[in-house]
C-alpha cells in the first residue's frame, strides 16, 4: 500500500537517455556549424525511435549496475560482515580511506584498515581481473570458457522478470514467474558442463554432484509453486504481489497483512525456502562445490575473473531466490499504509517499494546466512534422501492442502 | 582420487589414496612419508636435554606432551626422581596443553564438515590455553619447557589465579558449543555411523588413545599405568558408554569431554601442588642403560625407548606415535562409506603428521 519511488523504470530511462542526447547534440551541433551534415545525424538522434532503441541500452545498462553492482556488492558485504561478526572477529575493513592516494591517505595517525569494509568486495574483483586466466591442458576449451558466460548470462535473465517495485523492472510478462523459474534452472547445466570440461576428478564428482542435487531440488520448488496458484490463479508476479497488499486483519491502519506465509500456503513457504537454499548452492547444501573434500568442487580449474564470475554469481542466485520467496510469499514490495502521505491526491512515498523489497530481501538474505555458517555441510545421500523423501511428499501435501482450502472456498 | 597431498582435506603432507565407485569408497590406501625426517637418527648425535628441541617439534600443537614423555624415558634410564612440585607442575602442563590439542582438533574437524565458525571459536578458545602456557613457558608453540630432572621453571606468581579465571571462561564457552554441534542435526547426521571400528579391530590394529577409548575399551594410561602425580587426581577416563561405539561421533564426543576433563584435572593439580618446593633436580650428564615411557598423549599412547652407552647422549631412541597406528586402520573405517565421509572420519581421529612420519 505504499507507492514506488520509480513509477515508470522505462520513463525515467528514457528522459535519462533524452539528457544524454541533449548533451551529445550540443557537442554535435557545435561541429555542425562548421561541417553542416553533422545537423543531419543530430536530427536523427533525437528523433522518436532512435532515442527508444538508445533508452532500451541505457534500461540495460542501469538495471545491470543496480543489481550486479549495488546489490551484489551489498550482500557479499553483509554476508561477509555478519558472519564475521558470528564468528567473533571484525570481518572486511578496507574502505575509501585504505586507498594508497590523496585524498584518502591524508591521515597517518589512524590504521588504514578501519572502514566498513564495504570496498573489500570492489578490491577483490580488482584483484581476480589482473589475474591469469588458466585453461587445463587436457581440458574442453570451448565449453570450458562458455560455462562461466552461462552461468552468468542466465542468471542475469532472472532479472528481466524480476521486478523490484511495481514500477522498477525491465519487463512486464504474463507469466513472468514462469519466466523466472526457467532461468532459474539454467545454472545447473552451466555447472554440470563446467565439472565435466575441466576433465579434473574434483570438479567432475562436483558437476555430477550438481546435477543430481539441483534434479533433486527443482521438483518440489515447482511443485510448491503450483500450491501457490491455486491460491493466485495466475503466474503473473505483479499480480501475485497486489494480492497480498491488504490486510489479513486489521487494526486501524496497522494490521497482519494477508502475506501467503500467513496462510495454508506455510507449508509451501517452509519447502519453498529450503528448495531454493538447496538452489542458491549454500552451506548445508552446498556438496557441489564441498571445499573439504572436493578441493574448491566444480569450480576447482577456474582462475581469475572466470573464477570470479562463477562464485560472484553465486551471491546474485541468491538475492533472486530471497526475491522470489519475497514474492511469492512474503507480500514482495508491499508496505504499511503509513508508509505514504498524500498531498492534494498525490501520493508521496516515506518509504518506497522499493525500500521494502530490498529490506525483506537484504533480511531474508541474512537469515539464510545465519543458518549456513551456523550448520555443516549435509552429505550427498543426505541431501538426496532429503530432496526425494522428504520435499516432494510434502510438496504434494502442500498441493493437496492448496487445491483443498481452495475448492472448499476456505481462503 | 587422490585426497592429498595437497588438498584443503590433509592437515599436513600426507596422502589418501582412495578408490571409489561412484562416490562409495570400496578401498583407501594412507601414503605417508612426506615429512620424515629421521627424528630417532637426529637424536642419536645430541646430548640428552638438546632432544627436548627436537621432541618438541615430533607434534607441533602438542609439544609439551611429546617433550614430557621422553624426559621421562630418560629420567627412568638415569634413575633420576623428580621433585614432587615439578611431577605436579608436568601435570598441570600436560593438561593444558592436551586442551590446546584438541580445540586445535576441534579447529580443524568443524571446516572438514564445513562449518567455519567451528574454527574461530576453537582459535578462540585456544588462545586462553596459549597464553597460559605462554605464561609458564614463555613460548606459544615449542615451548621447550619440560627438562630431564623437571621443568626449566616454575610457575609465575600470578600463574594459578590466570589458570583459574582462563578455565571458568573456558567452560563456560563450551556451552556454546554443545549447541553448536551436539545439538546440531546436521553435525549428527554426518558424524554418527560413519567410520565405525570395531574393538576387537582397533586394538589388533594398534589404535590407542581417544580413538579406542571411542570404542568402549577402558584405556588410559594415567590410569593404568600413571605416571608422574595421576594417581593422587580423581578424574574419569572418557568412554563410550553407549552400545554403538567406534563411529566419529563417538571420537568426536570423548575427545570433546576430556577437554573438560581436562580443566578438572588442572583445578586439582593446582590445589595439591606444593608450594616452595624444588621444582628440579641436577640429571648426570652421562648414563648407562635403558628406559622407556609411556604416556597418554592428546592422540593416543606416546611411548619413548631410549638406551644409553655410557655417553651424554642416546645409543639408540624409539619412537611410537600413536597416529601412525591409527592411520593404519583407517581403511578399515573407510571402506562403505561415501566420499564425503573421508573427511569426517580422517578429521575424527585427530592426524597430526608431524609425529605419524617422525
Amino acid at each position: 500500500m505504499s507507492v514506488p519511488l520509480v513509477p515508470s523504470f522505462f520513463e525515467s530511462c528514457r528522459i535519462l537517455t533524452v539528457a544524454i542526447v541533449w548533451v551529445v547534440n550540443l557537442i554535435i551541433r557545435a561541429i555542425g556549424v562548421v561541417i553542416p551534415p553533422f545537423n543531419d545525424l543530430a536530427d536523427w538522434l533525437a528523433s522518436d525511435s532512435v532515442i527508444t532503441v538508445l533508452t532500451w541500452l541505457v534500461l540495460m545498462t542501469v538495471m545491470l549496475v543496480w543489481t550486479a553492482l549495488f546489490n551484489l556488492l551489498t550482500v557479499m558485504w553483509i554476508e561477509r560482515k555478519f558472519y564475521s561478526r558470528l564468528q567473533d572477529r571484525y570481518g572486511i575493513m578496507v574502505s575509501v580511506w585504505s586507498l594508497p592516494f590523496w585524498p584518502f591517505n591524508r591521515r597517518k595517525d589512524r590504521p588504514t584498515h578501519k572502514g566498513w569494509g564495504y570496498l573489500q568486495n570492489v578490491a577483490d574483483g580488482m584483484k581476480l581481473l589482473q589475474k591469469e586466466n588458466l585453461t587445463p591442458a587436457s581440458a574442453d576449451a570451448a565449453m570450458f570458457h562458455i560455462s562461466p558466460v552461462l552461468i552468468a548470462s542466465t542468471t542475469l535473465l532472472i532479472f528481466v522478470a524480476l521486478p523490484w517495485s511495481s514500477g522498477f523492472y525491465v519487463a512486464k510478462l504474463d507469466l513472468s514467474l514462469l519466466f523466472i523459474l526457467a532461468a532459474f534452472s539454467f545454472a545447473p547445466f552451466g555447472i554440470l558442463i563446467a565439472g565435466w570440461s575441466a576433465n579434473n576428478k574434483y570438479t567432475l564428482v562436483g558437476g555430477m554432484r550438481a546435477a543430481a542435487q539441483l534434479m533433486a531440488y527443482e521438483i518440489p520448488l515447482i511443485l510448491c509453486v503450483i500450491a501457490l496458484v491455486f491460491f493466485t490463479g495466475t503466474l503473473d508476479v505483479f499480480a501475485i504481489v497486489a494480492q497480498q497488499d491488504r490486510h489479513l486483519v486489521s487494526f486501524g491502519s496497522l494490521g497482519i497483512p494477508a502475506w501467503y506465509v500467513f496462510s495454508p500456503q506455510i507449508l509451501g513457504f517452509l519447502i519453498f525456502t529450503v528448495a531454493m537454499v538447496a538452489e542458491m548452492e549454500r552451506i548445508p547444501f552446498d556438496i557441489p562445490e564441498a571445499e573439504a573434500e572436493l578441493v574448491e568442487g566444480w569450480t576447482t580449474e577456474y582462475s581469475g575473473m572466470r573464477f570470479g564470475l562463477v562464485f560472484g554469481f553465486k551471491w546474485l542466485r541468491m538475492i533472486a531466490g530471497a526475491a522470489l520467496i519475497t514474492i511469492l510469499y512474503l507480500g514482495g514490495w508491499s508496505g504499511p499504509v503509513f508508509a505514504t502521505i498524500y498531498i492534494g491526491g498525490i501520493a508521496i512515498p516515506i518509504l518506497p517499494e522499493e525500500i521494502w523489497f530490498l529490506l525483506k530481501v537484504w533480511l531474508l538474505c541474512v537469515v539464510i546466512v545465519w543458518v549456513s555458517w551456523s550448520v555443516p555441510r549435509v552429505r550427498i545421500d543426505q541431501i538426496l534422501k532429503i530432496g526425494w523423501r522428504r520435499l516432494i511428499p510434502f510438496s504434494l501435501l502442500a498441493i493437496i492442502v492448496g487445491a483443498g482450502t481452495r475448492a472448499l472456498g476456505w481462503y | 582420487m587422490n585426497m592429498g597431498p595437497q588438498h584443503p582435506m590433509t592437515h599436513g603432507l600426507w596422502n589418501m589414496k582412495v578408490k571409489v565407485d561412484g562416490e562409495t569408497i570400496t578401498d583407501a590406501k594412507p601414503e605417508i612419508g612426506y615429512l620424515h625426517r629421521g627424528y630417532e637418527k637426529i637424536m642419536e648425535v645430541r646430548e640428552f636435554q638438546k632432544n627436548v628441541v627436537l621432541t618438541d617439534r615430533l607434534c607441533y600443537v602438542s609439544s609439551i606432551t611429546w617433550s614430557h614423555a621422553y624426559c621421562l624415558a630418560v629420567e627412568r634410564m638415569m634413575g633420576v626422581e623428580v621433585p614432587e612440585r615439578g611431577q605436579w607442575i608436568r601435570v598441570v602442563a600436560l593438561e593444558l596443553q592436551r586442551i590446546a590439542s584438541h580445540l586445535m582438533w576441534l579447529a580443524a574437524y568443524g571446516p572438514d564438515l564445513g562449518l567455519l565458525t567451528a574454527l574461530l571459536w576453537s582459535l578462540r578458545e585456544r588462545e586462553l590455553f596459549l597464553d597460559l602456557i605462554q605464561l609458564m613457558s614463555g613460548a606459544r608453540m615449542n615451548q621447550n619447557y619440560p627438562r630431564v630432572g623437571g621443568v626449566r621453571n616454575d610457575l609465575p606468581d600470578n600463574f594459578e589465579a590466570m589458570c583459574k579465571r582462563s578455565i571458568a571462561h573456558f567452560l563456560e564457552k563450551l556451552d556454546g558449543y554443545e549447541k553448536l554441534m551436539h545439538e546440531s542435526k546436521v553435525f549428527l547426521m554426518r558424524t554418527q555411523d560413519v567410520g565405525r571400528i570395531s574393538a576387537a579391530d582397533a586394538i589388533n590394529w594398534g589404535v590407542t588413545g581417544p580413538n579406542l577409548r571411542a570404542c568402549g575399551v577402558n584405556v588410559d594410561l594415567r590410569r593404568l599405568d600413571p605416571y608422574e602425580t595421576y594417581e593422587q587426581i580423581d578424574f574419569e577416563p572418557q568412554i563410550w558408554k553407549g552400545a554403538d561405539g567406534g563411529d566419529s561421533y563417538a571420537r568426536f564426543v570423548c575427545r570433546f569431554n576430556e577437554m573438560r576433563e581436562s580443566c578438572g584435572i588442572v583445578l586439582q593439580a593446582l590445589e595439591k601442588m606444593p608450594k616452595d618446593s624444588p621444582f628440579r633436580t641436577k640429571p648426570p650428564r652421562r648414563a648407562e642403560g635403558d628406559g622407556y615411557a609411556r604416556t597418554e598423549d592428546s592422540r593416543g599412547e606416546a611411548l619413548f625407548y631410549v638406551i644409553g652407552d655410557g655417553d651424554d647422549r642416546p645409543y639408540r631412541v624409539k619412537i611410537r606415535s600413536p597416529i601412525f597406528c591409527s592411520m593404519a586402520a583407517t581403511p578399515i573405517m573407510l571402506r562403505g562409506n561415501k566420499l564425503a565421509d573421508v573427511v569426517a572420519i580422517l578429521g575424527s581421529i585427530d592426524v597430526c603428521v608431524g609425529e605419524m612420519d617422525k
